[in-house]
C-alpha cells in the first residue's frame, strides 16, 4: 500500500476507536462529566494522565528541542517528569481526600473566600487556553502534513473530533479515550525509536542505544568518524568539527536550575493535571495513580534523549554534501552502499519548515553552525513559489556574512520537524510513518480535550455554580444538576470554538506563552495548595496576598522581557523569563507567610478541614456540594 | 483518633516526605545540574555520567521514588489505623 493510503487507514482506525469509546462512556451526571464518576481504576487513570500530560509538544517538539540544545535540554526532561514526584508526595493524596471537583474549589473552600475562588478560576482559564491554542495548532500541522489538507482545515477536523468526545463524554469519555490515545501514542513513539536505534547503533532498546557504538563510517563533512566509535563521542566530535558547541557540554547552569524548578513546580500546579487525581476512588489510589502516570510518561521521556542524539547524527549523515537535485529526485548511495533518498527534504521545503541556500553554488548541501539566511533567527523568507532550476525554493533573504568555520552553513531546519521527519530521513517503512501521524494526533487531541474540560468545569462549576448562581442562604448552587450539566456542555462548546480560533489565528507567540502557563502555575497554584495543606495557620489574607504577589510579579516579568522587548542585560540575577516562575513561587511563599502571621488565624471549621484532609480514612466519593 | 496520635502520624508522614524529597533533589538538581561537570569526568561506554542523570537517570529514580512512597505510606496508614 502507498504511504497516503496507510496514513488514512491508521488515522481513520484510531479515530473510529476514540469515537466508539466516547459513545460507550457518555456522561450522564455532572459527576461523570467533571470527575468520571470518581471510579476510575488507578492504572487507567495513570494512562489517561500520561496522555493528558504529553501534548503535541512532548510528542512532536521535545526531541527536536533536546537535539538542538544538547546537555541543557535536560532541564525539560527532568522538569516535566520530576513534577510528578511533588504531585504524588505533596498534593494528590490530600486533594483527593478533600474530595471536590476542581482546583478553584479547593482554593475557594480552604481560604473561605470567593475572591480567591474567582482569581483561581481566571488563572485556570488563562493557563489552560494558553496551552490549548498550541495544541489546536499542532493538530492542524499534523493534519496538513499527513492528510495533505490546509492547516486551517486540519484545525476544523480536530475541533469536530474533540467536540464529539469532550462535549458528550465529559471527563468519563475523555478518560477512557485517553487510555486508547496513550496506547496509540506510545507505540507510535517507540517503534520508530527502536528502528532508529537499531539503524544507528545496532541496539534494540533506544534507552541503551546511547551507550553503544556507531554502525557506519560517519562522514560529518570535515572528517570521517570511523564505525565503532561510541555514539556520544561521534556526536560530540561531529558537532565540534562543524563549529557547534559539543552536545554534552553544559551551558548556563544557573538558568538550567531555575528553569527546571519552574517546570517541575509548574507541572505540579497545572489544573488539568491536578484534576486527574479527583477521579480515583480512594486516597491510596491517588498516590499510586501518580506513580503509574509517571511510569507511563517515563516510557516516552527516557526515549527522548536517545531519539534526540540519534536524529542529530542521522540528519548530519544524510544531508552533508549530497547533490540536491539527484538526492531529492532519484536518491543517492552513500560510499558504503547505504540508500539515501531526499524526497522528505522536498516535502518539508514545501511546508516552509526546511530551506536550502546554495551559497557556494556547488549544487551540494552543506550543514554547519551559523545562519544560512540573513534574518535575526536565520529563518528563510520564501519568494512565493519560485524555485531554482534544480528545484529548490528561492528566498528573498540577503546572503549572510561569509567566512564561517569550517564552511558556511546552507541549511535551515525547523527543529519541530525532527520527530515527524526522522522516519523518512532514515528511510523507514511507510507504515512506521503512518503510525507517527496517528501518534501525533493522539498526543495533540488528548491534551486538547483534557484542557477544554478543565476550562468548561471552571466556568460551569466554579464561576456559575459557586459564585454567580450561589444561594447565600444555603451556600449551594441555585442551578439544578441538569442545568449545570447543560452549562458545562455549552461552556465546552464555547471553549472549543475559542481554541479553534486561536489555532487558526495563532497569537504569533505560542511558543513564548508556554513559559507563561508554567510560570503562572508555579507562582500561583502550587504554593497556595501546599500552604493550604501543610500550614494550618495559613489564612485568607495570606493566601490572597501570596497569590497576587506571585501572579503579578511573574506576569509582569514575562510581559516586560518577552513582549515589550526588555534587554537581556537587565534580567534580575540573570534569570531568563522561562525560569522566573521559580522566583515568583519563592516570593509567594514569603509574602503569604508574613501576611498570615500578622492577621487573624483561620476559623475553627477551616482548621478542622485541614486536619481531616491530612488523614486518608473516610475519603468517600468526590462531592458536588 | 486521639490528638496525640494524629500529631504522631503527621510527623512521620512529613519525615517520610522529606527523606524521599532529598533523594529527588540529589539525583536531579545535584547530579544533573549542580555537580554535572564533576560527574561528567566519569564516563560509561562513552556517556558522561552527569549528562546521563540529567537526560535519563533522574527519571528512573523519580518513578522508583513514587512507588517507594506508596509502600511506605500504606504501611504508615495501617500502623496508625487510618487506612481505607
Amino acid at each position: 500500500m502507498d504511504l497516503q493510503t496507510l496514513i488514512y487507514l491508521f488515522v481513520g482506525l484510531s479515530f473510529a476507536l476514540y469515537i466508539g469509546i466516547a459513545i460507550w462512556a457518555k456522561a450522564a451526571s455532572t459527576k461523570d462529566f467533571y470527575v468520571a464518576g470518581g471510579g476510575v481504576h488507578p492504572i487507567a487513570n495513570g494512562m489517561a494522565t500520561a496522555a493528558d500530560w504529553m501534548s503535541a509538544a512532548s510528542f512532536i517538539s521535545l526531541a527536536g528541542l533536546i537535539s538542538y540544545k544538547g546537555s541543557d535540554g535536560g532541564a525539560y526532561l527532568m522538569g516535566w517528569t520530576g513534577g510528578y514526584v511533588l504531585l504524588a508526595l505533596l498534593l494528590a493524596p490530600y486533594l483527593r481526600k478533600f474530595g471536590k471537583f476542581t482546583v478553584p474549589d479547593f482554593i475557594g473552600d480552604r481560604y473561605y473566600s470567593n475572591v480567591a475562588r474567582t482569581v483561581a478560576v481566571v488563572a485556570t482559564i488563562f493557563v489552560s487556553f494558553t496551552y490549548v491554542a498550541g495544541q489546536m495548532r499542532g493538530v492542524g500541522i499534523v493534519f496538513s502534513r499527513f492528510l495533505q489538507v490546509d492547516v486551517n482545515t486540519g484545525v476544523y477536523i480536530g475541533m469536530g473530533i474533540v467536540f464529539i468526545y469532550a462535549v458528550l463524554g465529559g471527563m468519563k469519555g475523555i478518560t477512557y479515550t485517553q487510555v486508547a490515545q496513550y496506547t496509540v501514542m506510545i507505540i507510535a513513539y517507540l517503534i520508530p525509536a527502536i528502528f532508529l536505534s537499531l539503524m544507528v547503533t545496532d541496539t534494540f532498546l533506544p534507552q541503551l542505544g546511547i551507550f553503544a557504538t556507531t554502525t557506519f563510517d560517519f562522514n560529518d563533512g570535515v572528517k570521517v568518524i570511523p564505525q565503532g566509535t561510541y555514539l556520544m563521542h561521534a556526536l560530540d566530535q561531529s558537532l565540534a568539527d562543524l563549529g557547534f558547541k559539543e552536545y554534552t557540554q553544559p551551558g548556563n547552569l544557573w538558568n538550567m536550575f531555575m528553569l527546571t524548578v519552574a517546570l517541575m513546580v509548574g507541572t505540579a500546579g497545572l489544573p488539568h493535571v491536578i484534576v486527574r487525581f479527583f477521579t480515583v476512588p480512594r486516597v491510596k489510589d491517588a498516590r499510586i495513580s501518580a506513580g503509574y502516570a509517571l511510569l507511563f510518561i517515563a516510557l516516552l521521556y527516557t526515549t527522548v534523549a536517545s531519539v534526540a542524539a540519534f536524529s542529530r547524527v542521522n540528519t548530519i549523515d544524510r544531508i552533508q554534501n549530497v547533490e540536491y537535485k539527484q538526492w531529492v529526485t532519484e536518491g543517492v548511495k552513500k560510499s558504503d552502499g547505504r540508500e539515501n533518498h531526499g524526497s522528505w527534504f522536498r516535502t518539508w521545503e514545501k511546508g516552509s519548515l526546511l530551506a536550502w541556500n546554495d551559497r557556494n553554488g556547488d549544487g551540494k548541501i552543506q550543514y554547519a553552525a551559523g545562519k544560512a539566511f540573513d534574518n535575526a533567527k536565520g529563518k528563510p523568507a520564501f519568494d512565493g513559489d519560485k524555485v531554482a532550476p534544480d528545484g529548490h525554493r528561492l528566498t528573498t533573504n540577503a546572503l549572510p556574512a561569509k567566512g564561517a568555520k569550517p564552511f558556511d552553513n546552507e541549511v535551515y531546519i525547523d527543529r519541530d520537524i525532527i520527530v515527524l521527519a526522522n522516519p523518512e530521513i532514515a528511510n523507514l517503512p511507510n507504515w512506521v510513518i503512518a503510525l507517527i501521524a496517528a501518534g501525533g494526533l493522539a498526543a495533540a487531541l488528548s491534551t486538547a480535550a483534557g484542557l477544554l474540560l478543565v476550562i468548561s468545569a471552571s466556568i460551569s462549576h466554579d464561576l456559575l455554580g459557586k459564585v454567580i448562581f450561589n444561594d447565600p442562604a444555603t451556600g449551594k448552587s441555585k442551578l439544578s444538576e441538569k442545568s449545570e450539566l447543560m452549562a458545562a456542555r455549552l461552556a465546552a462548546v464555547a471553549a472549543i470554538i475559542v481554541a479553534g480560533y486561536l489555532g487558526i489565528h495563532p497569537p504569533g507567540f505560542v511558543a513564548q506563552v508556554v513559559a507563561f502557563a508554567f510560570g503562572l502555575a508555579a507562582a500561583s497554584f502550587f504554593p497556595a495548595i501546599i500552604l493550604g495543606i501543610f500550614d494550618k495557620r495559613m489564612n485568607k489574607a495570606g493566601a490572597i496576598a501570596g497569590i497576587s504577589t506571585g501572579l503579578i510579579f511573574t506576569f509582569g516579568y514575562i510581559i516586560y522581557f518577552v513582549f515589550m522587548g526588555g534587554d537581556k542585560a537587565d534580567y534580575l540575577w540573570g534569570i531568563a523569563p522561562t525560569g522566573i516562575g521559580t522566583l515568583g513561587m519563592v516570593l509567594h511563599f514569603i509574602v503569604a507567610y508574613i501576611v498570615s502571621r500578622m492577621t487573624e488565624p483561620p476559623p475553627q471549621h477551616i482548621q478542622d478541614l485541614v486536619e481531616s484532609i491530612r488523614v486518608p480514612r473516610g475519603a468517600g466519593e468526590a462531592q458536588a456540594h | 483518633m486521639t490528638e496525640e496520635k494524629a500529631k504522631a502520624y503527621w510527623r512521620e508522614n512529613i519525615s517520610t516526605i522529606l527523606k524521599l524529597l532529598s533523594v529527588w533533589f540529589i539525583v536531579s538538581y545535584g547530579a544533573g545540574i549542580l555537580f554535572i561537570n564533576q560527574l561528567n569526568t566519569i564516563e560509561i561506554s562513552g556517556v558522561k555520567l552527569g549528562f546521563w542523570f540529567a537526560q535519563q537517570g533522574a527519571i528512573y529514580v523519580f518513578v522508583i521514588l513514587i512507588f517507594v512512597y506508596v509502600r511506605m505510606m500504606n504501611k504508615l496508614d495501617e500502623k496508625y489505623d487510618v487506612h481505607e
